[in-house]
């Protein structure tokens, strides 16, 4: 009986953490496959619409993006609270788009120059308005294959 | 002199706290990208009046400022809007006997709706004040309409998906040889059924 009397009651073992940092490899792994990084940060309102229909966007290289939306709650004061387009980092009015494409299609690669994809990111309370002056622009430039990016899902949850 | 044999252990008990500082780096600085959307060529701004179509080879769609939708100066539901596109563009309403007739049609060959898809044409018109999400969701449904019977003739043709063909051609593993041939078969079907999509803005 001595075998039980050994016991010490009140004495937990200790956990074994070893394994954590394995845990904590295997979330970074994860993290840094799923995503890319941030190369400019919002400073609209970017809720996208959603569409079934959708088709994968060209690699990253070949795409230069568009944001509108509503401004966020700290840029009211100076960009007001109607949609704006943003361009990289600030906002801009249509007519600065075109030039904003020529510039950013001199960066590429000359290969890439003519296989670039305008993808409009665009929140979808925003105006068609503001798009049509976007799209108008684009053609001006000759950018003409364009990207309307959206999240995957019914497209019928945009009418509410 | 202590033993060549025994190395000093390294103490890993901070492996955890590096790799946690490396996870929350890659947190805060990356984002998970929408990659995907609808594609859409724009036309070329020409200056030269364009010939006139003949009134049945046109669909026209307005959306309106209230984002409501008419199509055919009816109003409609979204939910029709695919029915529509597919009725209109596989129409083949051309005789028998004309050049312009369409073999592969199964529409209700009307002789007041459009000739054959090659010659029908969807018009969108939309408001300034259209809500965006609205006009996604059209597209959405006019390019359902264009997968529908283009995946029909796809299916009679190859056997597959014209969706699925376009997907195993954009992705990057498949090989040279698959993907000369795919391109030469979505070529053949988007001929069957060209995209003609017309986008103006009424104010």
């Amino acid at each position: 009986m001595s075998k039980f009397a050994k016991k010490k009651d009140g004495e937990l073992p200790a956990v074994s953490t070893a394994s954590l940092p394995d845990i904590v490899f295997m979330l970074l792994f994860f993290f840094m496959t799923v995503t890319v990084m941030k190369d400019s940060s919002l400073k609209v309102k970017n809720e996208l619409p959603v569409a079934s229909e959708i088709k994968k966007l060209e690699k990253k290289d070949r795409v230069i993006t568009i944001y509108v939306g509503k401004p966020n709650r700290e840029y009211e004061k100076i960009a007001g609270t109607e949609p704006k387009i943003q361009l990289n980092d600030k906002f801009a009015s249509p007519s600065e788009v075109g030039d904003f494409i020529l510039m950013e299609r001199a960066k590429k690669a000359q290969e890439l120059q003519n296989v670039l994809t305008t993808s409009l990111k665009v929140d979808k309370d925003a105006n068609m308005g503001l798009i049509s002056d976007i799209k108008l622009e684009l053609r001006k430039v000759n950018a003409l294959k364009v990207n309307y990016t959206t999240g995957s899902g019914d497209a019928f949850n945009n009418l509410n | 002199m202590a033993s060549r044999e025994e190395a000093p252990k390294v103490n890993a008990g901070s492996m955890a706290d590096i790799a946690f500082l490396l996870l929350i780096f890659f947190l805060v600085t990356t984002t998970i990208e929408t990659d995907a959307g609808l594609d859409r060529m724009l036309t070329r701004p020409n200056i030269d009046v364009p010939p006139p179509i003949p009134e049945r080879n046109i669909l026209p769609i307005l959306i309106n400022g209230q984002d409501e939708l008419m199509v055919d100066k009816t109003i409609i539901d979204l939910k029709d809007l695919k029915d529509i596109t597919i009725s209109f563009l596989d129409n083949g309403g051309a005789s028998n006997e004309s050049e312009n007739y369409c073999i592969y049609c199964q529409g209700e060959r009307n002789a007041k709706s459009s000739d054959n898809p090659d010659k029908a044409i969807v018009s969108l018109m939309s408001n300034r004040e259209t809500t965006y999400g609205v006009y996604i969701a059209v597209q959405n449904e006019l390019v359902a309409a264009y997968n529908h019977l283009r995946n029909r003739e796809a299916q009679r043709l190859y056997k597959t998906d014209f969706t699925a063909m376009e997907v195993l051609y954009a992705n990057a593993e498949t090989p040279k040889v698959q993907k000369d041939e795919l391109k030469k078969k979505i070529r053949s079907i988007q001929k069957l059924y060209p995209m003609k999509l017309s986008e103006a803005e009424r104010q």
